[in-house]
């Protein structure tokens, strides 16, 4: 039986007690997007005033803050064990998704949200901010030497730490 | 099966009711809802195929556990970003 084969060990009980490489992401994302931000509350100030900027904040906010959610809950979970990472983030993307859209819900009929820019901001922060986020770590990924400095950056450096 | 009928009945007289512009507003926000539920279950496979494969791939190298998961964790960032988009689509039509 496989379960008295002192070889095997159960994907259930594997877990990963390393540094957590989500935590440097998100961290890496949150820097890039305090410099997005104003550039979008602006674009958004420009085209639909004050309402219009204080929609394009909350989107940048509840982008990060979904981000950063999901960060948390994959590196908390990933130290207890991986089967339960993958439930917390398959059950953590209905979570979150729910709570973007309560958070967007909830607001829609406040007199200073505007939706088009709001939901323009969520969308277009979440895919820039990854873009941004994907060419550092595929460049690490590909050739370390080319790695940017200034980064702190989960890479093969982390990986082979593991 | 009886209750589904029941409700089904209850729909229909309902719907019998409603002006033609209330009827449209109704179907609207049906079709809405569904769109938003359609457009989340592709991530939703796209998400638990990501990581059956990257839990697949720490358990075979757990060596290389690091660089999985920041792959993973981006690819399941941009998988997400397509639920959002038909969030966005679903709020810009029912609301803007």
């Amino acid at each position: 039986m496989k379960a008295d084969d002192p070889q095997y060990v159960s994907i259930l009980s594997m877990n990963d007690q390393g540094p957590a490489p989500e935590a440097a992401i998100v961290r890496d994302i949150i820097k890039h997007g305090s410099i997005v931000a104003p550039i979008l509350i602006g674009l958004s100030a420009v085209f639909w005033g004050v309402n219009g900027a204080w929609s394009g904040a909350y989107g940048v906010v509840l982008v990060l803050g979904n981000f950063a959610v999901a960060a948390w809950m994959v590196s908390y979970t990933a130290r207890i064990s991986y089967a339960l990472m993958m439930g917390a983030t398959l059950f953590g993307y209905i979570f979150r998704l729910a709570v973007i859209a309560a958070a967007v819900f909830f607001v829609r009929n406040a007199t200073w949200v505007e939706l088009v820019p709001l939901c323009m901001t969520i969308v277009i922060s979440h895919v820039g901010l990854l873009f941004w986020e994907m060419r550092y770590i595929s460049l690490s990924l590909a050739f370390p030497g080319l790695k940017p400095k200034h980064v702190a950056s989960p890479t093969v450096q982390d990986s082979t730490s593991n | 099966m009886e209750a589904l009928t029941r409700i089904a009945h209850a729909s229909i007289r309902v719907a019998a009711e409603l002006t033609p512009a209330e009827a449209k507003a109704n179907a609207a926000a049906q079709m809405a809802g569904l769109a938003y539920g359609l457009a989340a279950i592709g991530p939703g496979i796209g998400i638990g195929m990501i990581f059956g494969k990257a839990i697949e791939a720490m358990a075979r190298q757990p060596e290389s556990a690091g660089m999985v998961r920041t792959t993973m964790f981006l690819g399941v960032a941009f998988t997400e970003a397509l639920a959002l988009i038909g969030f966005v689509a679903f709020i810009l039509l029912k609301f803007a």
